[in-house]
């Protein structure tokens, strides 16, 4: 493995930005293109966000994301777990337009971002044990002329 | 995030500044529908992307949420100048659909 990091931070909304931040600021040694940061930092968004809103409720205590990173063979594997309420229909859930939030100006659509925007993804989660994404890009197929020094 | 508001010619034009995430939308929502709602009557709104530097799905949710209000209200939606990575998302949401780029 070339490099690794966990981060582990509360469920909380103004930690978004700082989660998609730090995990492209580990993926800069890679030298990655403007266009691959962009899409990095959007599927930890979604991720990270899926936790803060669905993962746990009010009054849940210990509400914290683990979010691990591994760097190695040029690919960016992150894996973003949560300890919350679990997903019931994990098929259902990664429908386009999918949400169980309706009501909330919800678009249903993080997981087909994370899996449109990463060259792998996969879903596991558990009823009231939590859930946890992980999902992959390799880094360097795009344009050379945009590539991020490190 | 920051929104500014210009009208003109019975257009209403609503600049979007910053990162539109979860924890940036429900304040965005607030103001722009005060926005909206202040100027009742504009046949068109255009919601001006160009300075917003990050969106993900939760931008769609409130991009959607806007484009009913403003139906409501009989004005037409449309988006500009949204960044590369902001119009991929919007492209692959099929959000012109609804809300023409121009």
């Amino acid at each position: 493995m070339d490099n690794y990091m966990k981060l582990e931070i509360a469920a909380k909304g103004e930690n978004e930005s700082f989660a998609r931040s730090a995990v492209a600021a580990f993926a800069l040694p890679l030298s990655p293109s403007l266009n691959e940061i962009s899409d990095i930092k959007t599927a930890v968004s979604e991720a990270v966000t899926n936790c803060v809103v669905h993962a746990y409720k009010k009054g849940d205590e210990d509400r914290k994301i683990v979010i691990e990173c591994r760097i190695f063979d040029g690919e960016l594997h992150i894996e973003i777990t949560d300890y919350g309420c679990g997903i019931e229909d994990v098929e259902k859930a990664q429908a386009p337009f999918y949400t169980t939030l309706s009501g909330e100006e919800r678009s249903g659509m993080g997981f087909t971002i994370m899996q449109t925007f990463m060259d792998g993804f996969s879903l596991k989660s558990a009823r009231g044990k939590g859930t946890s994404v992980t999902m992959f890009k390799r880094i360097g197929a795009g344009d050379e002329r945009e590539r991020v020094n490190a | 995030m920051q929104i500014r508001t210009n009208f003109q010619n019975n257009v209403l034009y609503i600049e979007l500044c910053g990162e539109l995430d979860e924890h940036n939308a429900a304040k965005a929502r607030r103001e722009a529908d005060n926005i909206a709602d202040a100027y009742v009557g504009s046949e068109r709104v255009v919601l001006d992307l160009r300075e917003v530097s990050f969106m993900d799905s939760t931008g769609i949710g409130f991009l959607i949420g806007r484009y009913k209000k403003f139906r409501q209200m009989g004005a037409t939606t449309y988006l500009a100048n949204p960044s590369f990575t902001t119009d991929k998302i919007l492209t692959m949401s099929g959000v012109y659909a609804l809300m023409p780029k121009i």
